[in-house]
């Protein structure tokens, strides 16, 4: 199988001495058009990889601010086709397209299919935060077919064991999960962060599996200091929260090119 | 008799029920949901944990109900006898409480201070927080905005109990966001906080753990009815939401292949109106907070908001051995609009003195069908899961006996 754009980037970032930075954007928000503009702005403003999130009804594990922006993406009628436009059109900047999903819009959509259409789509892989490898055997042979990378979740309550399951059952990165908590802007990186990605590495050091970190990163220090020990860094909630106060577009795309940015040179600038 | 038998082979080792149920949760929960569900495996093999649970069950629940012949209301059933179990009867006033001391007493035994629960109606609230009340245990229950409004009395009788009632003013602002609220408060809290969810739904281990608690009802009722008639009932009915006190009631029948076991779902304004809760019904397979399990949902596999005029089976998907029961057709699922519930409602207080649980009105509804169809030689249970006190307001609204809204509020 030949490696993904997402492989690439990642590769990209490591060869350079930098952790690659990884911004999230549910599709739709605030609406389909305006959301692949705001994907380019972070994207010219440094971003190498885009997580497209696929807005659902009962996000468990967001905080306030992604639910608001999916609140939004949904109210204006986003469906996982327009999900998959937006990939097409995030893939053609030259980033690595992903998606990051709730399992149901999936399983609804057809698990085959899905990941057909996914790659057909130009995207590199998909995030499924809520679904497990103990019940992903049918998830694990779509995106195999379809040679889409699959990211599963690891946290700081995940035993050695389970750290070994979830990161064998992944392909691309994993993702580790810096705090016990929903995802939002916080003060400060959880102090379980470096903890869980000195556990990960000690079981994916043979495969050399790329550990990237989300979950209340939301400025340039935080991604400097996160870089110092992952391959990536994931930023989500700040990048809706500029969309969600700015009172336009223009405004908005201002906004989240300089925000990128700010993370872009956090990532080069290793703590 | 244990108070707290397994109901059947199922789930397996994953928590399935065929294809159903198992475990869609974050990764950062799997360590808690094992601790449960190792915890709860443990405490139902230990002789102290099942003493502690039987005498709480029976000198502070009142257990065991008793069972009631319904003669009055016979007449409007086809003549069928009418058996209610009375889990009306029980402190805090609906089979709920079974439940929540079960759970109660473990988050002791795991070693956890903090108890967290969702509510619609606000029974398993005023339930959950009765028991940490007794068991001196720090209580929040999340419940949605417009719930906190319609049930103002409950939100009181919380507060009373010394549990913290927060509103959740996010999606669609009922049970199931407060549901998607308390995993929320549970992934950030885990290592004091003991989630006791209310009903036979949510990942592995909960709607097998929840089942197992309220299991007792069953049993009891077996035991009753057949002293009383000498046989097993023709047919037992229950209301189901999310389904507790139905898979309460059927688990110890499920061997008797020829007690025949109905679900009865809110059918709202009718099922084609599409304004309704009945998951198996009208609902697809899918996956729902942590299960996967019969759905209200779009094409696209958005959850659609439910409507019931009972605010506690007013859930957009139900306990997964539902789903599988329902599959497997061991067990039969039918709507029940509000206008037949309200109707039985009706009728039973007028002809037994009984005022029931709306949401118990829908099982009610549910035997007079089945009465009607199997005819007088037939004996019916039905599980009058919980008593109408709360429903008053609604009652009186629906049937005009109030002046106005004023008065109601």
């Amino acid at each position: 199988m030949s490696a993904t754009t997402l492989q690439r980037r990642l590769g990209e970032a490591r060869e350079a001495g930098r952790a690659a930075l990884i911004g999230y954007l549910p599709a739709g928000f605030p609406d389909v058009e305006s959301s692949i503009k705001v994907i380019e702005a972070m994207v010219e403003g440094g971003c190498d990889v885009i997580e497209v999130g696929l807005p659902y009804s009962d996000p468990t594990m967001d905080g306030p601010t992604i639910q608001k922006a999916a609140d939004r993406a949904l109210a204006a009628g986003t469906t996982p086709k327009d999900v998959l436009r937006v990939v097409e059109a995030t893939a053609r900047t030259g980033a690595a397209a992903l998606v990051m999903s709730y399992w149901n819009p999936i399983d609804r959509y057809g698990v085959t299919r899905f990941a057909a259409d996914m790659a057909a789509a130009g995207g590199s892989g998909v995030i499924t935060p809520d679904l497990l490898p103990e019940e992903a055997g049918p998830w694990i042979e779509a995106t195999d077919a379809a040679g889409l990378d699959r990211v599963f979740l690891v946290a700081p309550s995940s035993t050695d064991e389970r750290l070994a399951l979830t990161t064998d059952a992944c392909r691309g990165f994993v993702y580790a999960a810096s705090l016990m908590g929903v995802t939002g802007t916080r003060a400060q990186v959880a102090g379980t962060a470096k903890e869980l990605v000195t556990r990960t590495r000690a079981v994916t050091q043979r495969s050399g599996l790329p550990i990237c970190v989300g979950l209340g990163i939301s400025n340039g220090a935080q991604a400097a200091e996160v870089a110092g020990y992952a391959d990536g860094v994931i930023v989500g909630a700040g990048f809706c929260q500029r969309v969600l106060d700015a009172p336009d577009l223009e405004t908005a795309l201002t906004a989240v090119r300089s925000f990128a940015q700010e993370l872009a040179e956090g990532v080069r600038g290793r703590a | 008799m244990s108070t707290t038998e397994p109901s059947a082979a199922f789930p397996d080792a994953g928590g399935h029920y065929g294809v159903y149920g198992g475990r869609f949760s974050p990764e950062a929960l799997v360590a808690a949901l094992d601790e449960v569900a190792a915890a709860w495996e443990k405490a139902k093999q230990d002789p102290q944990f099942q003493a502690e649970l039987k005498e709480l069950l029976a000198s502070y629940t009142g257990r065991p109900s008793p069972l009631t012949e319904a003669r009055n209301f016979s007449r409007h059933c086809g003549g069928a006898r009418i058996l209610l179990k009375r889990e009306d009867l029980n402190h805090t006033g609906s089979h709920k409480i079974n439940n929540v001391l079960g759970q109660a007493l473990l988050t002791k035994r795991m070693g956890k201070t903090r108890v967290i629960a969702e509510t619609g109606a606000g029974q398993h609230g005023v339930a959950t927080a009765t028991a940490c009340a007794l068991l001196g245990l720090d209580c929040v229950i999340y419940m949605g905005e417009e719930d906190t409004r319609r049930q103002a009395l409950n939100v009181a009788r919380m507060h009373m109990l010394g549990a913290e009632v927060v509103p959740v003013t996010v999606g669609s602002r009922t049970l199931k966001d407060a549901v998607n609220e308390a995993f929320r408060d549970w992934v950030a809290n885990v290592d004091h906080t003991h989630y006791l969810l209310g009903t036979v739904a949510g990942p592995h281990p909960f709607p097998a753990m929840v089942r197992d608690l309220h299991y007792v009802i069953g049993a009891e009722a077996r035991e009753q009815v057949l002293d009383l008639t000498g046989r097993l009932p023709d047919a037992v009915a229950a209301c189901v939401g999310g389904g507790s006190n139905a898979i309460g009631i059927f688990a110890a029948f499920i061997p008797d292949e020829q007690v025949r076991l109905y679900g009865f779902e809110a059918g709202g304004d009718g099922v084609d109106s599409g304004r309704h809760a009945a998951s198996i019904t009208g609902g697809s397979p899918g996956v729902f907070q942590g299960a996967r399990t019969y759905v209200l949902q779009d094409e696209y596999g958005q959850t659609v908001p439910s409507h019931s005029i009972s605010a506690g089976l007013d859930y957009p998907a139900v306990g997964p051995e539902h789903a599988w029961l329902a599959d497997s057709g061991r067990a039969t699922y039918a709507p029940v609009t509000d206008a037949e519930a309200m109707e039985a409602f009706r009728l039973l207080c007028r002809t037994e003195g009984i005022i029931p649980a709306i949401e118990s009105a829908h099982a009610l509804a549910g035997a007079r069908r089945i009465g009607a169809e199997l005819g007088p030689e037939a004996t019916i249970l039905v599980n009058l899961s919980g008593r109408g006190d709360k429903d008053v307001n609604t009652a009186a609204a629906y049937f005009g006996l109030v002046a106005d809204k004023e008065e109601q509020a």
